[in-house]
């Protein structure tokens, strides 16, 4: 027999005890990991955001447009390597609850500035070539089983009227980070066409995404964008991709904050729930660590004995819950509408955060009944009736 | 025959209520190696608490106790965990046996402090259970035994890593008549055949009657020796 098997056996001793503690371990460990991907999916952007792309912007608001013509003197800059701009479209694509990105873009500079959409060199072609192609990520079309070749009809809300648009590529993400539902199309199909009926909208984008030399400039570079269009009529605020991002996640800055707090309140509850199972189970124990004690076993090995089986507990409560939230995790993402998490996966950090949380809750649990294992005289705990 | 254990003046008391309560009056006692000592007398007589001072469970207020030679009122918890282990084997009233545990796993539990291999475990507990009668019971659980049948497995236990001393609080009084007399029978042998020292806490008379020497206690105080055979 080995020290371990007793620690086991005694962990289970109460079976249907030990069951609902793991089991009620595990629920709070599926909850927890299911929170924490909510609150990664929700910093997805931030995290998928390249070091060496900058974003520039209208200095007064997001909202606002800035020139086209902006491309070029920003090109210029010779610490700029790439340049590529977004036009947010809106619309409606069946009906209103369809919420996915549909954003106008440079054709010929967005796969250059965001590798990490990646398409066949025949579907990027295809893409350049047709004035109303699109491309579309592979989620978009998985969900709306969608096909290269496949018309998508938009109904413009921003920019009013029918939108037709000819699926000609479907971009994969280079990892899992990697919004895959976004649609692009062709910035210059939609200014011809507003150009025609509002022409004092036309040749404006939404913001530029700069690809520079070196990430280390960052800084730098932004200033000297940003002082290019000083007093101009569209004064630009230039910041890195990474801060860009975090300037929409901190608008739900609260909602995150809620969602952090209720998770680790969830580890709170499981610690109490252990540590009720652990305090019980050592109190009926009284009289056998007292004979442990009286047979020559050590503090050292009560310690073993009562961490350790409080430990087996939140290991198995733990692995039963990571277990769930994997299909669970799955089966959120199905069902909540894919625009609203572009990328939502249970990432690694959550695994390793809710795994030693669950040793930490493990050694804490077992410290007031350790304690009083330790602490109960031999001739009080021989003469304990539980 | 050399001095097993000396009790030396030992006085005990316990704080109740900021009430000093004596419970041994400074108690002289001299056990030889291989004899086997009954200690009787009425509830609150301060038996128990002698027992339990002897095996070092429990510590005196005042006066010497030595064990084979060694003070073990001096020695530190951790110390005379170690000890107790080695030089001492218990038997309770209710046997206190792991419920989770085999006959064969409560006695190899004391041996898992010793450096015995697995195979050495293995040839001592089948030696312990053959002793007591239990060869066949070996993978028997607590509560697929007798009350008698427990108690010659705690028995097993006490003496699987062959301690110089055997203490036993009321072994039989859990037991009816016919396993109290087995269990008896059992402590005699192991008296006689393997020298075994041991000391017993008892209300019955017919099982202080098995014991070499009895002795009595009442309220705190020893009274004289009494030689049974």
């Amino acid at each position: 027999m080995k020290i371990l098997k007793l620690i086991f056996k005694n962990a289970l001793r109460h079976k249907l005890r030990a069951f609902l503690t793991i089991v009620g371990i595990a629920i709070a460990v599926m909850a927890f990991g299911l929170l924490q991907t909510v609150v990664t999916a929700w910093n997805a952007g931030v995290e998928a955001a390249a070091a060496d792309r900058l974003i520039t912007r209208q200095a007064v608001s997001f909202i606002f447009p800035l020139p086209y013509a902006y491309k070029d003197q920003i090109s210029k800059l010779p610490e700029v390597k790439n340049v590529t701009f977004f036009n947010w479209f809106g619309g409606v694509y069946i009906d209103k609850n369809q919420f996915f990105a549909r954003m106008a873009c440079d054709p010929e500079t967005l796969f250059d500035v965001y590798p990490e959409f990646v398409v066949t060199p025949a579907e990027r072609e295809a893409f350049l070539k047709e004035r109303n192609s699109c491309v579309i990520g592979a989620d978009l079309a998985k969900m709306y089983k969608l096909k290269v070749g496949d018309i998508m009809e938009l109904e413009g809300d921003i920019y009013p009227g029918q939108w037709q648009f000819v699926v000609r590529a479907i971009y994969q993400p280079r990892d899992k980070t990697v919004d895959a539902t976004g649609m692009y199309f062709h910035w210059q199909y939609l200014d011809e066409r507003i150009r025609q009926v509002s022409p004092e909208r036309a040749g404006n984008i939404g913001w530029f995404a700069v690809q520079i030399k070196d990430a280390r400039q960052s800084a730098a570079v932004s200033e000297r964008i940003d002082a290019l269009f000083q007093n101009s009529r569209a004064e630009t605020k230039t910041e890195t991709e990474r801060a860009f991002q975090q300037g929409f996640v901190a608008s739900s800055g609260a909602i995150i904050t809620s969602l952090n707090v209720m998770s680790f309140v969830i580890i709170g509850i499981i610690m109490l729930v252990l540590g009720n199972t652990m305090i019980m189970s050592a109190r009926e124990r009284t009289r056998e660590y007292a004979v442990l004690k009286t047979l020559g076993f050590t503090g050292g090995h009560l310690s073993a004995f009562v961490a350790g089986e409080s430990l087996i507990i939140s290991f198995l409560g733990a692995g039963l819950g990571l277990a769930i939230v994997y299909p669970v995790v799955a089966m959120f993402s199905i069902l909540v509408p894919k625009g609203w998490f572009p990328v939502f996966n249970l990432a690694p950090s959550t695994v390793i955060l809710a795994a030693s949380s669950a040793i930490l809750v493990g050694v804490l649990a077992s410290i007031i009944p350790l304690r009083r294992a330790l602490k109960t005289r031999i001739v009080d705990g021989l003469r304990f009736i539980g | 025959m050399p001095t097993a254990i000396s009790v030396e003046n030992v006085y005990k008391s316990y704080m109740r209520d900021k009430l000093e309560v004596p419970v041994l009056n400074n108690v002289s006692l001299t056990i030889q190696e291989g004899e086997f000592i009954a200690l009787m007398g009425p509830s609150g007589s301060g038996k128990t608490t002698l027992l339990n001072i002897i095996a070092g469970i429990d510590r005196p207020t005042r006066g010497r106790v030595l064990v084979q030679g060694t003070d073990i009122a001096t020695l530190s918890e951790a110390t005379l965990a170690k000890w107790r282990s080695r030089h001492v084997g218990f038997i309770f009233q209710f046997y206190n046996l792991i419920p989770v545990l085999t006959a064969y796993e409560n006695v190899e539990l004391p041996l898992m402090l010793t450096p015995l291999n697995k195979a050495q475990r293995k040839d001592q507990v089948e030696r312990a259970l053959a002793m007591v009668g239990l060869a066949d019971r070996m993978k028997h659980y607590p509560k697929q035994l007798s009350g008698g049948q427990e108690q010659r497995v705690a028995i097993a236990r006490a003496i699987a890593s062959d301690p110089d001393i055997l203490v036993a609080d009321e072994p039989t009084g859990d037991l009816d008549k016919r396993s109290a007399d087995d269990i008896m029978t059992l402590l005699e042998r192991l008296n006689q055949e393997l020298g075994k020292t041991i000391v017993m806490v008892t209300h019955d008379p017919a099982a202080a009657e098995r014991a070499g020497t009895v002795r009595h206690l009442e309220k705190g105080d020893l009274l004289p020796e009494e030689k049974m055979r």
